[in-house]
């Protein structure tokens, strides 16, 4: 007889079709440790499973054999080619057993679900991606994208802001992205001991004298939501459309496709409407209290 | 080379402020030049200057006993630094420290207080420049004080 932790497993593996809310059983191929609470874990598809279109800003459902399940951004990989890449802090509960996932464990995902930044819709212009803490996982695909065709885009901006200087994200490519050219990129943190030679502040901050033309920009943020709020107040005050500016919503979400109703966000399912909605559709619901 | 009227001119904080300010808040400046690791200015000693930054960049820093010096911000091109010299006691509140090579145009206190209150409506202009930094920057510490990353919805 199976085991409880063993009951999740066998019921991906009957599947014999992915659905929207069937889970597949993926394999841990690599764990890279971004930081002292977050790490990245690449997940390697089962063989001859049909390749997942991955849209940048989506999210999975991601759940360790026996546990609950956790939505989380696809942060990277190579869906196509059968990876896909999740980072992941350790908050407690099923995120602390994601973090301590080892090369080789199997985990449950389904998805992927929502919407996409959709970067594609900045080309011809300036883009300008704004993140905060763990926010800049879920933009990373997108500045991939937008990076890969480089051409097409005029000034792109990464403005990345964190508690501390220890607590970056993806630091190697940070420094590859801080000897292009082609590419602003400003950090700055929270709080820094006295040797920290950068930025020190928050990072709305950085928004006002960021070289762009609010007239052709299209901003995608992510962050906290107060962090997000101020961030594209500051971009609409310098004068991107709010049409222009992009935020990934975050509530609790469950199902992931619409039907449980634990997402609601006013008239939004945030699972499927969102996460990712424009400044003109989120502003007037981040005001909305939740009791 | 630039004179300091123009390099104030073209300088974000005074920007749309009339010529004949501008040239008033020049008659108070003089460009100074900082070292990496230099101090600006230290806690407790009079504020009679402030500092329009050209290019560089400066920390500012509070120093405890279990902490050492902890960096509060850093102030950067186009920003301005220090407004003690507006109040009294007209002292530092905090240390400044250069972390780079540092250039900028310090502007005597004690002249600009006394343009501002010979000219009521020039210390109006000045003042609303200035209260607009102190706004902004107590929003950032605000912020910051809601520690948002560390108790920010995880994804």
């Amino acid at each position: 007889m199976a085991s409880l932790a063993e009951l999740p497993r066998a019921a991906a593996a009957a599947a014999p079709a992915a659905g929207p809310l069937v889970p597949r059983v993926v394999r841990v191929e690599r764990v890279h440790r971004e930081t002292r609470d977050t790490v990245t874990l690449a997940l390697r598809l089962p063989p001859g499973d049909p390749a997942l279109e991955y849209r940048p800003g989506q999210f999975d459902m991601l759940g360790p054999l026996g546990t609950g399940e956790v939505p989380i951004s696809v942060s990277g990989g190579a869906p196509a080619a059968g990876t896909v890449e999740h980072t992941v802090r350790d908050v407690g509960g099923v995120t602390r057993l994601l973090c301590g996932l080892r090369p080789g464990d199997e985990l449950l995902l389904r998805g992927p679900y929502g919407t996409a930044w959709d970067a594609e819709d900045g080309v011809g212009g300036d883009v300008v991606l704004v993140a905060g803490g763990i926010g800049l996982a879920p933009l990373r695909p997108a500045l991939l994208q937008v990076l890969a065709a480089r051409d097409r885009y005029r000034n792109v901006v990464l403005l990345y802001g964190t508690r501390t200087p220890r607590d970056l994200l993806f630091s190697r490519e940070l420094d590859r992205l801080r000897r292009r050219r082609d590419v602003v990129l400003e950090h700055t943190a929270d709080y820094a001991e006295a040797g920290w030679r950068g930025r020190v502040g928050v990072v709305t901050d950085l928004v006002g004298r960021a070289p762009f033309d609010p007239g052709t920009t299209l901003a995608l943020v992510c962050g906290p939501e107060v962090m997000m709020r101020l961030t594209a107040t500051a971009l609409v005050d310098r004068g991107v459309p709010a049409s222009r500016v992009r935020v990934s919503l975050e509530r609790a979400m469950l199902c992931g496709v619409g039907l449980c109703g634990h997402c609601q966000l006013g008239p939004l399912f945030v699972c499927t409407d969102g996460p990712v909605v424009s400044w003109d559709t989120a502003a007037p619901l981040l005001v909305i209290r939740e009791r | 080379m630039q004179t300091i009227e123009a390099v104030l001119a073209e300088h974000p904080f005074f920007r749309d402020l009339e010529p004949q300010w501008v040239e008033l808040v020049a008659g108070c400046g003089r460009i100074v030049h900082f070292r990496p690791g230099e101090d600006v200015f230290r806690e407790g000693e009079p504020a009679d200057r402030f500092y329009v930054l050209r290019h560089g960049s400066v920390a500012v820093q509070i120093y405890g006993p279990a902490t050492g010096g902890v960096t509060i911000e850093t102030a950067h091109d186009g920003d301005v630094l220090g407004w003690s010299w507006l109040f009294p006691p007209y002292r530092w509140t905090f240390d400044a420290r250069a972390v780079i090579d540092t250039s900028a145009i310090a502007l005597d206190g004690t002249c600009l207080r006394g343009k501002c209150d010979a000219d009521p409506a020039f210390g109006y202009a000045m003042m609303k420049r200035f209260a607009e930094i102190m706004q902004r920057r107590l929003l950032a510490t605000r912020l910051r004080l809601l520690d948002v990353y560390s108790h920010g919805v995880p994804r």
